[in-house]
C-alpha cells in the first residue's frame, strides 16, 4: 500500500504522460498483488488484466493520437479543492475507524449472506468456485448490467470518435506510427511476441471455459484475448490485424455477446422460471445452472473482447 | 402467453430495452432503428401502466431475478413510488420518440443515427433499472449504464463545447457514482446485505456505528451530484445547453428525476428506521440547499441569453422545490415533492421540445434570435407560453398544483422561510419566462432574417401532448395527488 501511495503522488506530479501511463500500470499490478494478499484472487485477476493490461494499451493508443507531454499548468490556484479533498479523506477515515477489523470472524459481513453462499452454492450450481456462482447466478443480473456497461462504452466510442474530425488541432503529437514502427524493428519484441501470442490466445480460452473451476471467467478471458490481439496489431501491423477481424465482425460480436446473455434470461422465462433462472434450462436444476453459467460467461467473453478490440481500432483509425 | 407476459412484467420493463439496444446496433439503418426504438418505448409505457395498475390493486410486487430470493439474489420490489417513477420515465420516453425523428435527422450525422438510438435505449434501460430495483448495488450498475449513455448523448451536440460539457459531466458524474458506491460498500461492511428492505431492518441494529452515518453522507453527496442539487450543479447548465435538442428534452424530463427518486429511496426506505431527520439534521440541511436552489438558480436564470440555459437554471430551481418537499419528511411534503417531480417532468420536457422546434427552424435558441417568433411559429410559441405558465405556477396549470401542495405542507410545518422562498422563486420565474415571451411576441423579427415556417407536425404533436397533459393535471389533480400520496406513504413507511 505504501508503494501505491508513492505511485499515486508520482502520477500527480509528473508531466511526462508516457511515464504516467507506465506508473498507472504498475499501480494496478500492485493493487492486484494486494488483492491476492486479501484472498480475492478473482478480483486480482481482473485488476491485472484490465488495469495493468488493456487500459495501459488503450492509454498508449491515446498518447499516440495526442501528445505525451502535459501542458504546463500552475499549481496552487485551487486551495478549496485541496480542502475539499482533505475533507473527503477525513470523512472516509472517520467512517472506517468504526468498521470491523479486517478478518474479524464476528463481523456482520461474515454472518449474513456469506455463509449461505459458502454452504449452498456447490449444491445449487455444482461449481467449486463460489465467486463464479455469485457473479453468474446469485447476482447474475448485476453481471448482465456490467456487460451492458462495457457494451455502452464501446458503442459510445464508436459514436463519438468517428465524427470528431472537424478542425482537429494536433500539437506535438508523435510522428505517425512512431511508436509501432520502432517496435516493429525490434527483433526481440517480434520474436518474443510471435512466440507468446498463440499462448496468450490459448490462455484466454482456458480462462473462459475453466472460470467455473478456478479463478477467471468471461470478463478476464475477453480482456486477455483482446490484449493478445492488440499486442499483435501494435507490434506488427494494424492493417493486417484489422483485416483479420474487420469492423463488422467486432460490431456483431459486441451485440451478439449481450444478446446471448439476455436471451439466456429470456429462455429461462419461457421455460417457466424467472429472468436468468438457469435451473429450468435443463431437466436437472444443477445441470441447468451449469449450462446457463457457461453460456452467459461465453456471452460476456464475446462482448468484452469485441468491445476492447473495437475501442482499440477506433482509436487507431484516428491516427490516419 | 398472456399469463406468461403478465407474470414477467417487472423483468420485461427493463429487459426489453436492453434487448433492443444491441438489435439497433446490428440493424445499422436510421429508420429501422428508430422504428425499433419507438415500438419498444411504447411497449414499455404499456408495461409500466400495467404495473402501476397492478400495484394500485394488489400492493407491492416482488420479482426475484435468477430465481434466488433476497437477500441472496437480486429482487425487484415495486411499490407505488417505483411504479410512478416508471410511468414518468416511459411517458417522457414515449413522447420523445415521434418527436425525435425529425430533430435527430437535423442534428446528428445520418451514419450515426442508429448508434444514437442504441444509446437512447440504453439510457432508458438504465433509468428504468434504477427506478425498479430493490437492491442498492443493482441500482449502481444501472446508474452506470444510464450515466455513460447520457455522457455520450450530450457530447453529440453540434458545437465543440458539447464535448467539454460532456467531459465535465463525466468527471462530476463519476465522482458522484464513486461516492455512492463507497457509501454502499460501507453499508455492506456493517450489515452484510445489499437488499434495500433487508438493509432497512438491519441498519437500526448497528445504528450507533459512525460507518453507517458516513455512508449516508457519501450517498447523499453522490446522488446530490447526479440530481444537480445546488451547490453540486455545475455540470448541468452546460450539459443541457449543448446537448442535441432531443437529449435535452429526455434528460430534463427523466435524468435528474431518477436521481431524486434514488435519494428518496435511500433516505426514507433504507435509512427509514434511523431517525436521520431527528438526530442528524438532514431535513434542515436539505431545506437550506433547496431554498438556495429555488432562489439562486431562478435569479441566475433571469440573466441568461440562451433560452436553453435559462431553462436549465430553471430546472435547478425546480429541483430545489422537490428537495424542499423531501426535507419536510412528512407524507404530505414528500407527496408534494413527488407530484412536483411528475408535473415538472411534463412541463420541462414540453418546454425543451418547443426550443427544439425553434432550433430546427432558426438554428439558434438565443433569446435575441427568437424575436417575432410568436407570429412565425404560433403553435410552438403558444406551447412555450403554456409551459412557462406552468413553471410560474399560474392556476389551472400543473405547476400551480404542486406549488400549492408544497405551500400547504410548509404551512403545516410552520416553515415561514420556505413559504417566502416559494413566493420569491415564483416571482423570479415570471421574470425569466417573460423575457422569452417579450422577445417572441412584442419584438419584430429582423427584416433581413430569412422567413421561418412552423415546425413539422411530428414534433408539434408530442410537444402539445406533454403540455396538454400538464394543463390537464393542473385542472384535475386528484389522480396524480392520490398516487403521489400513496408513493410517499410507501417510501416513508419506515419512519412512522
Amino acid at each position: 500500500m505504501g508503494i501505491m501511495a508513492v505511485i499515486g503522488i508520482a502520477v500527480a506530479r509528473l508531466h511526462n504522460l508516457f511515464a504516467v501511463v507506465m506508473l498507472t500500470g504498475i499501480f494496478s499490478l500492485t493493487a492486484a498483488v494486494l488483492y491476492v494478499v486479501l484472498d480475492a484472487v478473482d478480483v486480482a485477476f481482473t485488476e491485472a488484466a484490465v488495469g495493468a493490461g488493456i487500459s495501459t494499451v488503450l492509454m498508449l493508443g491515446t498518447l499516440a493520437l495526442t501528445t505525451s507531454e502535459e501542458k504546463p499548468h500552475y499549481p496552487g490556484r485551487h486551495p478549496w479543492a485541496l480542502v475539499l479533498v482533505l475533507l473527503c479523506g477525513a470523512a472516509l477515515i472517520y467512517g472506517t475507524l468504526d468498521m470491523p477489523p479486517y478478518g474479524d470472524p464476528t463481523s456482520a459481513i461474515h454472518h449474513h449472506v456469506a455463509p449461505y453462499y459458502l454452504s449452498k452454492s456447490a449444491g445449487h450450481t455444482g461449481l467449486p468456485n463460489v465467486v463464479t456462482s455469485i457473479l453468474a447466478s446469485y447476482r447474475g443480473y448485476d453481471t448482465l448490467g456490467e456487460v451492458f456497461v462495457v457494451f455502452t462504452a464501446a458503442a459510445g466510442v464508436l459514436l463519438i470518435i468517428g465524427r470528431a474530425k472537424i478542425g482537429r488541432r494536433r500539437t506535438r503529437r508523435m510522428a505517425p506510427g512512431e511508436l509501432s514502427t520502432s517496435m516493429r524493428q525490434n527483433v526481440i519484441l517480434r520474436v518474443v511476441s510471435k512466440l507468446l501470442i498463440p499462448f496468450i490466445l490459448l490462455f484466454a480460452f482456458y480462462v473462459q471455459w475453466h472460470g467455473d473451476f478456478g479463478p477467471g471467467g468471461g470478463f478476464q478471458a475477453g480482456v486477455i484475448f483482446a490484449a493478445g490481439f492488440i499486442l499483435y496489431a501494435l507490434i506488427f501491423d494494424i492493417d493486417t490485424a484489422r483485416t483479420m477481424i474487420p469492423p463488422h465482425i467486432t460490431r456483431f460480436g459486441l451485440a451478439a455477446g449481450v444478446l446471448l446473455y439476455t436471451l439466456v434470461g429470456v429462455a429461462s422465462m419461457l421455460k417457466g422460471g424467472t429472468f436468468l433462472d438457469y435451473s429450468v434450462l435443463a431437466g436437472d436444476p444443477v445441470k441447468g445452472q451449469h449450462l446457463g453459467i457457461l453460456l452467459i460467461e461465453f456471452g460476456v467473453g464475446i462482448t468484452v473482447a469485441a468491445a476492447m478490440i473495437s475501442i482499440f481500432f477506433t482509436y487507431a483509425r484516428q491516427e490516419r | 402467453m398472456a399469463a406468461l407476459v403478465s407474470s414477467h412484467l417487472p423483468a420485461l420493463q427493463v429487459v426489453l430495452a436492453l434487448l433492443a439496444a444491441p438489435v439497433c446496433l446490428l440493424l445499422r439503418r436510421p429508420n429501422a432503428s428508430w422504428a425499433v426504438a419507438t415500438a419498444i418505448t411504447w411497449t414499455l409505457l404499456a408495461v409500466s401502466i400495467a404495473l402501476l395498475e397492478r400495484v394500485l390493486q394488489s400492493g407491492t410486487i416482488i420479482y426475484a431475478l435468477g430465481g434466488w430470493p433476497a437477500p441472496w439474489g437480486i429482487e425487484y420490489r415495486i411499490d407505488l413510488a417505483n411504479a410512478f417513477m416508471l410511468v414518468i420515465v416511459t411517458v417522457i420516453g414515449s413522447a420523445v420518440m415521434p418527436y425525435a425523428r425529425a430533430s435527430v435527422e437535423a442534428e446528428i450525422p445520418v451514419e450515426r443515427i442508429y448508434l444514437f438510438y442504441c444509446m437512447y435505449l440504453l439510457n432508458l434501460a438504465g433509468l428504468l433499472g434504477i427506478a425498479i430495483t430493490g437492491d442498492v448495488f443493482n441500482l449502481f450498475v444501472f446508474l452506470e449504464i444510464s450515466s455513460l449513455s447520457s455522457y455520450v448523448m450530450i457530447s453529440l451536440g453540434r458545437e465543440r463545447s458539447a464535448l467539454t460539457a460532456a467531459y465535465r459531466y463525466l468527471i462530476m458524474g463519476t465522482i458522484g457514482a464513486t461516492f455512492y458506491i463507497i457509501g454502499v460498500g460501507m453499508m455492506y461492511m456493517v450489515s452484510g446485505s445489499l437488499n434495500m428492505a433487508d438493509l432497512a431492518s438491519l441498519l437500526p441494529d448497528v445504528g450507533g456505528s459512525r460507518t453507517v452515518m458516513v455512508a449516508l453522507a457519501f450517498i447523499t453527496v453522490g446522488l446530490g451530484l447526479k440530481l444537480a442539487l445546488v451547490p453540486l450543479h455545475m455540470w448541468l447548465p452546460n450539459a443541457y445547453t449543448h446537448a442535441p435538442s432531443v437529449v435535452s428534452v429526455f434528460l430534463a424530463g427523466t435524468g435528474t428525476k431518477i436521481a431524486v427518486y434514488a435519494m428518496m429511496r435511500i433516505i426514507f426506505t433504507v435509512y427509514g428506521g434511523m431517525g436521520v431527520f431527528d438526530d442528524f439534521g438532514l431535513g434542515e440541511m436539505l431545506m437550506a440547499l433547496g431554498i438556495i436552489a429555488m432562489i439562486g438558480a431562478s435569479a441566475v436564470a433571469i440573466y441568461q441569453d440562451n433560452a436553453k440555459r435559462l431553462l436549465a437554471y430553471s430546472s435547478l430551481a425546480q429541483i430545489g422545490y422537490i428537495v424542499l418537499g423531501i426535507s419536510m419528511a412528512s407524507v404530505f411534503g414528500l407527496a408534494a415533492g413527488i407530484v412536483h417531480l411528475f408535473n415538472h417532468a411534463l412541463i420541462k420536457a414540453g418546454l425543451f421540445m418547443a426550443l427544439g422546434c425553434i432550433f430546427l427552424r432558426i438554428g439558434s435558441v438565443k433569446i435575441e434570435d427568437m424575436k417575432g417568433l410568436g407570429k412565425a411559429m404560433p403553435v410552438t410559441m403558444a406551447a412555450f407560453v403554456a409551459g412557462g405558465f406552468g413553471l410560474i405556477g399560474v392556476p389551472l396549470t400543473a405547476g400551480f398544483i404542486s406549488k400549492w401542495y408544497l405551500l400547504q405542507a410548509a404551512i403545516e410545518k410552520g416553515w415561514w422561510l420556505a413559504i417566502i422562498a416559494l413566493l420569491i422563486s415564483s416571482l423570479l420565474a415570471i421574470i425569466y419566462v417573460w423575457r422569452v415571451v417579450e422577445a417572441a411576441y412584442f419584438q419584430d423579427r429582423d427584416k433581413k432574417a430569412p422567413a421561418v415556417s412552423e415546425a413539422p407536425v411530428s414534433m408539434l404533436v408530442p410537444m402539445w401532448v406533454l403540455i396538454g397533459a400538464s394543463i390537464y393535471f393542473g385542472i384535475n389533480a386528484t389522480m396524480t395527488m392520490d398516487v403521489a400520496i400513496g408513493a410517499a406513504e410507501a417510501l416513508i413507511g419506515g419512519i412512522q
